[in-house]
C-alpha cells in the first residue's frame, strides 16, 4: 500500500506541476501541494473498495477534474494574484535600477578613457575598456602633495579597522554578557547610559575629546583613533549583545554557575561559542560603519594615518589640473569595495543584524 | 512535624536546614520567615502552583538569589553567603540548560574540568553516571541530536558526576509528554533510592508529588502549608487550600453547620431542599467543639461508597446522576447532594448513564471538616 500511494503521489506531482503553466512559481507549487493531498486523501479512502491500479486511476481522474473543472471565482481570484505579482516583482525591479544604475555608471566610467567621458554619453560601454584609470587611482593618484595613489589610505584603514573592530566587539560582548547575567545593583541604570550614548551625536563631544587626547599625548595617533571608534562602537556593540545575551535561557547560566564556573569561564566557554551568529552581525556592522568613517579619522587619525575615505576625498577635490573622472571612479569603488565585499558574503547575517534592532544611521 | 519519619531519624543532623528566610523582590516579599528542616537523604518535593515561591525557594538553596534576611544550612554548615559551586549541591533545571556546543560527555564533564579534576577520575565518574542513566551510546552526540527524554537524563547526569549530598530539581519533568513523564518519574525515583541523596524537587503536579515524596511541603503565597507524608497530607490536610490542591479528582465540599446535639456533633448541610446530616461521632477533631459555626466539609469522591455497601455506612441517600464522565480505569460521575454539586468515584462496570439513581454514602471519620471563615480543618 505504501508503494503504491508513493507511486501515485509522484506521478500525481509530476502532472500538477506541467498543468498550470502561466501561474507564478509559488502559486504553482502551493497548487501542487494542494493536489498531492487531496490525492492521497482519495486513495486513503479508497483504500478497502479495489485494487491498486483502480486506485491510482480514480486518483488520476479526481486530479484531471480538479484542474479541468475550476471554479469560476478560483480562476479570477488566480488572476487577480498575477498582476499583483507582476506589480510587485516590477516596482522591485525599479527599485533595484534605481541603486544598480549609479554603480554601472561608475563602472563603465572607470573603464573609460578621459577622450571618451567627454563625448558626455553616460550610459553607453567603453569603446575601448581599459583599467588605466584603476592603477592610476591605487597607486600614482595625488592625495595632496604626495602623488602614491589610494594604496596608503587602504592600508592605513586596515590599521583602523581591524583593532577598532576586535576590540569594540570584546568590550561590548562583556559589557552585554555582564549586563544581562550578573544582574548587579545599577546595572539597569548603567545600561541605560550606554544607551544614552548611542545616541548622543558625536559632533558634540569631538572637541572636548581631542582636547582629552592631546592632554595625554595622544592625538594624533593610531591609538587614539582606536579609542575613538571603540568608545562610539561601544554602546550599540553592548546593546547589540545584551539583546543576543538575554534571549538566551537564564537556566544555561544557573547551570553554568552550579557546575562552578567563574566570570570569565562562564563567558568564554559557554557564552562566547553561543554567541558567534551575533559576534558576525558585529563584525559586519562595525567593520562597515569603521570603514566608511571619514569625519572621526581626519580628526584623529592624525596624517600619517588617515584612512581611505579621507585619501578619497583629497583625490576627488584636487583643485589643480584636469578633474579625472575615470580615476575618481575607480578610487571611490576601490574604497567602496570593503563594505561592499561584506554585504556580498555576509547577506543573511546582515539581514539578521537589522531584525534585532541594532542599526543605526 | 513531629511524625515518623522525625522520630527514626531523629539522631541524624539534617541535611539541609532553612531558617526565618525572608526574600524581597523589588519591595515584594516572596518568601516570608520560612523554616524548613529537610533530613539527610530525604525526597522533599516542594508542592505549589506557579507564583506560590516554590523555584524561588530552590533558587535560595542552591544560591542562585541572594536572601534578604535567614540562614540556609547545608550539613550542618552556614552556606548563606557561599556561591552556588561551595554548597554541595547539584541542580536540575526544567529546560534543561545544557551547554548546546558541547557533545554529551563535554557537558558532563564540565563541571568535572572547571573543578580541576584529574582525567582518570573524570572518566571514570562520567562513565559511570552514563551507564546509570543509559547514556553510554550517546555520549558523543551534542544536544541537539537529543531528544527531550535523553537531554533530560544529561541534564540529570550532569548532576550526579558531581558527587554532592543535595540534588535540586527545578520541575524537571514538565517539559515532557506525559508518557516520558511518568518513565522518567520512575527513573529518577530509582536514581533515588540508589544514591540515598538528599533530594529537593519542584513541581506544580500533584502526581509527581504524590508518587516521588517522602515528604511533600505545599506553599501558597510564600509561606509552606503543610509539610508532611503524602498519605497525611492526602488524608488530612490541615486547611481548605491543601484539599483542594491534592487530590484529583478535587474534594467534594459541603457547606453547613456544625452543632452539637445531645453533645453530639453534626454536620447539618446549608439546604433548602433535601436536607443531610451527617453524624460526626467518630470524627477526629483536633480540637475540642464549643458551640456551632459554619463549617465546610471535604469528601474525597473516591471515599464515596456506591451501591447496596452503602447502607451500612453512617450517611447514606439516593441520588440521581446528571454527569459522567469516564475516565478510563473508573468513571467520575456528579449528582447533587442537598442541592450541593457532588462527585464521585465508581466503577467504570457500573455503566452509569444521566438520570440513573442509585445509593450513595460515606464514611465521616475519612471526611475533613474545615472552617468556613478561616479554611483551617477542625
Amino acid at each position: 500500500m505504501a508503494k503504491i500511494d508513493g507511486m501515485t503521489h509522484s506521478s500525481l506531482i509530476g502532472r500538477a506541476a506541467v498543468t498550470p503553466r502561466s501561474v507564478s512559481p509559488r502559486v504553482r507549487r502551493r497548487s501542487t501541494a494542494a493536489v498531492a493531498v487531496r490525492a492521497t486523501a482519495v486513495v486513503e479512502t479508497q483504500v478497502d473498495e479495489g485494487t491498486a491500479e483502480a486506485l491510482a486511476t480514480a486518483a488520476l481522474q479526481q486530479l484531471g477534474q480538479t484542474d479541468s473543472v475550476q471554479p469560476k471565482p478560483a480562476s479570477r481570484r488566480r488572476t487577480q494574484q498575477r498582476y499583483g505579482r507582476l506589480g510587485i516583482y516590477g516596482f522591485l525591479l525599479l527599485s533595484a535600477l534605481f541603486f544598480a544604475i549609479p554603480l554601472y555608471v561608475m563602472i563603465i566610467t572607470s573603464m573609460k578613457g578621459m577622450p571618451e567621458i567627454r563625448l558626455g554619453q553616460l550610459f553607453s560601454l567603453p569603446g575601448d575598456p581599459t583599467f588605466a584609470a584603476w592603477i592610476k587611482a591605487w597607486s600614482q593618484a595625488c592625495t595632496g602633495v604626495t602623488c602614491e595613489g589610494i594604496q596608503a589610505g587602504f592600508f592605513n584603514s586596515i590599521k583602523i579597522t581591524l583593532p577598532s573592530v576586535a576590540l569594540s566587539i570584546l568590550i561590548g560582548s562583556i559589557n552585554g554578557y555582564a549586563l544581562s547575567f550578573w544582574r548587579f545593583r545599577g546595572a539597569n541604570l548603567l545600561f541605560g547610559i550606554l544607551v544614552f550614548g548611542a545616541f548622543v551625536p558625536y559632533q558634540v563631544v569631538i572637541y572636548p575629546m581631542i582636547i582629552g587626547f592631546r592632554e595625554v599625548g595622544l592625538y594624533g595617533t593610531l591609538t587614539s583613533i582606536i579609542l575613538v571608534h571603540t568608545m562610539f562602537g561601544m554602546p550599540i556593540m553592548t546593546l547589540l549583545f545584551r539583546n543576543y545575551f538575554a534571549s538566551l535561557p537564564s537556566e544555561l547560566f544557573k547551570a553554568a554557575r552550579i557546575d562552578g564556573a567563574g566570570f570569565w569561564q562562564i563567558f568564554l566557554q559557554i557564552m562566547l561559542p553561543l554567541a558567534v551568529p551575533i559576534i558576525i552581525v558585529a563584525v559586519i556592522l562595525q567593520t562597515t560603519n569603521i570603514w566608511n568613517d571619514y569625519l572621526l579619522g581626519l580628526i584623529f587619525a592624525g596624517s600619517d594615518n588617515l584612512p581611505m575615505t579621507v585619501q578619497l576625498n583629497n583625490i576627488v577635490t584636487t583643485t589643480y589640473g584636469v578633474r579625472e573622472y575615470n580615476v575618481n571612479m575607480a578610487a571611490t569603488m576601490l574604497t567602496a569595495a570593503v563594505p561592499l565585499a561584506v554585504y556580498l558574503l555576509s547577506g543573511k547575517y546582515f539581514v539578521r543584524g537589522i531584525a534585532s534592532g541594532a542599526v543605526k544611521g | 512535624m513531629t511524625h515518623l519519619s522525625t522520630a527514626a531519624r531523629a539522631d541524624n543532623p539534617y541535611s539541609v536546614a532553612i531558617r526565618d528566610l525572608d526574600l524581597d523582590f523589588d519591595g515584594v516579599r516572596v518568601l516570608r520567615s520560612l523554616n524548613l528542616n529537610i533530613h539527610k537523604g530525604e525526597f522533599l518535593v516542594l508542592l505549589g502552583s506557579s507564583g506560590c515561591g516554590k523555584s524561588t525557594l530552590l533558587n535560595c538553596i542552591a544560591g542562585l538569589l541572594d536572601i534578604t534576611d535567614g540562614q540556609i544550612l547545608i550539613n550542618d554548615r552556614d552556606v548563606t553567603w557561599e556561591e552556588p559551586k561551595d554548597r554541595d549541591i547539584a541542580m536540575v533545571f526544567q529546560s534543561y540548560a545544557l551547554y548546546p556546543q558541547m557533545t554529551v560527555e563535554k557537558n558532563l564533564s564540565f563541571a568535572l574540568k572547571v573543578a580541576g579534576v584529574n582525567k582518570e577520575e573524570i572518566q571514570r565518574r562520567v562513565s559511570k553516571a552514563a551507564e546509570m542513566l543509559h547514556l553510554t551510546p550517546l555520549l558523543q552526540r551534542k544536544p541537539a541530536a537529543l531528544s527531550g527524554g535523553q537531554r533530560q537524563r544529561v541534564a540529570i547526569g550532569r548532576a550526579l558526576v558531581r558527587d554532592v549530598d543535595v540534588f535540586l530539581f527545578d520541575e524537571p519533568l514538565s517539559n515532557l509528554d506525559a508518557k516520558l513523564r511518568t518513565e522518567l518519574r520512575v527513573e529518577i525515583k530509582r536514581l533515588h533510592q540508589q544514591l540515598n541523596n538528599t533530594m529537593i524537587y519542584v513541581t506544580h503536579d500533584q502526581i509527581e508529588a504524590l508518587t516521588l515524596a517522602d515528604r511533600i511541603a505545599i506553599m501558597k503565597e510564600g509561606v509552606i502549608q503543610q509539610l508532611d507524608t503524602p498519605q497525611t497530607i492526602y488524608n488530612k490536610p490541615v486547611n481548605r487550600f491543601v484539599a483542594g490542591f491534592i487530590g484529583s479528582p478535587g474534594m467534594n465540599f459541603l457547606q453547613g453547620q456544625l452543632q452539637l446535639q445531645d453533645s453530639q456533633p453534626w454536620f447539618i448541610a446549608d439546604s433548602a431542599l433535601a436536607g443531610l446530616s451527617v453524624p460526626l461521632t467518630h470524627y477526629p477533631f483536633c480540637a475540642d467543639l464549643t458551640g456551632s459555626k459554619a463549617v465546610e466539609l471535604g469528601v474525597r469522591p473516591e471515599h464515596v461508597v456506591v451501591g447496596e455497601a452503602a447502607t451500612a455506612l453512617p450517611v447514606c441517600q439516593e441520588v440521581g446522576v446528571e454527569i459522567v464522565e469516564p475516565m478510563g480505569s473508573d468513571t467520575l460521575a456528579w449528582t447533587r447532594l442537598a442541592g450541593q454539586a457532588f462527585s464521585f468515584r465508581t466503577d467504570t462496570e457500573l455503566n452509569l448513564k444521566p438520570g440513573d439513581r442509585l445509593l450513595i454514602g460515606f464514611d465521616p471519620a475519612r471526611a475533613s471538616c474545615f472552617d468556613a471563615r478561616s479554611g483551617e480543618r477542625i
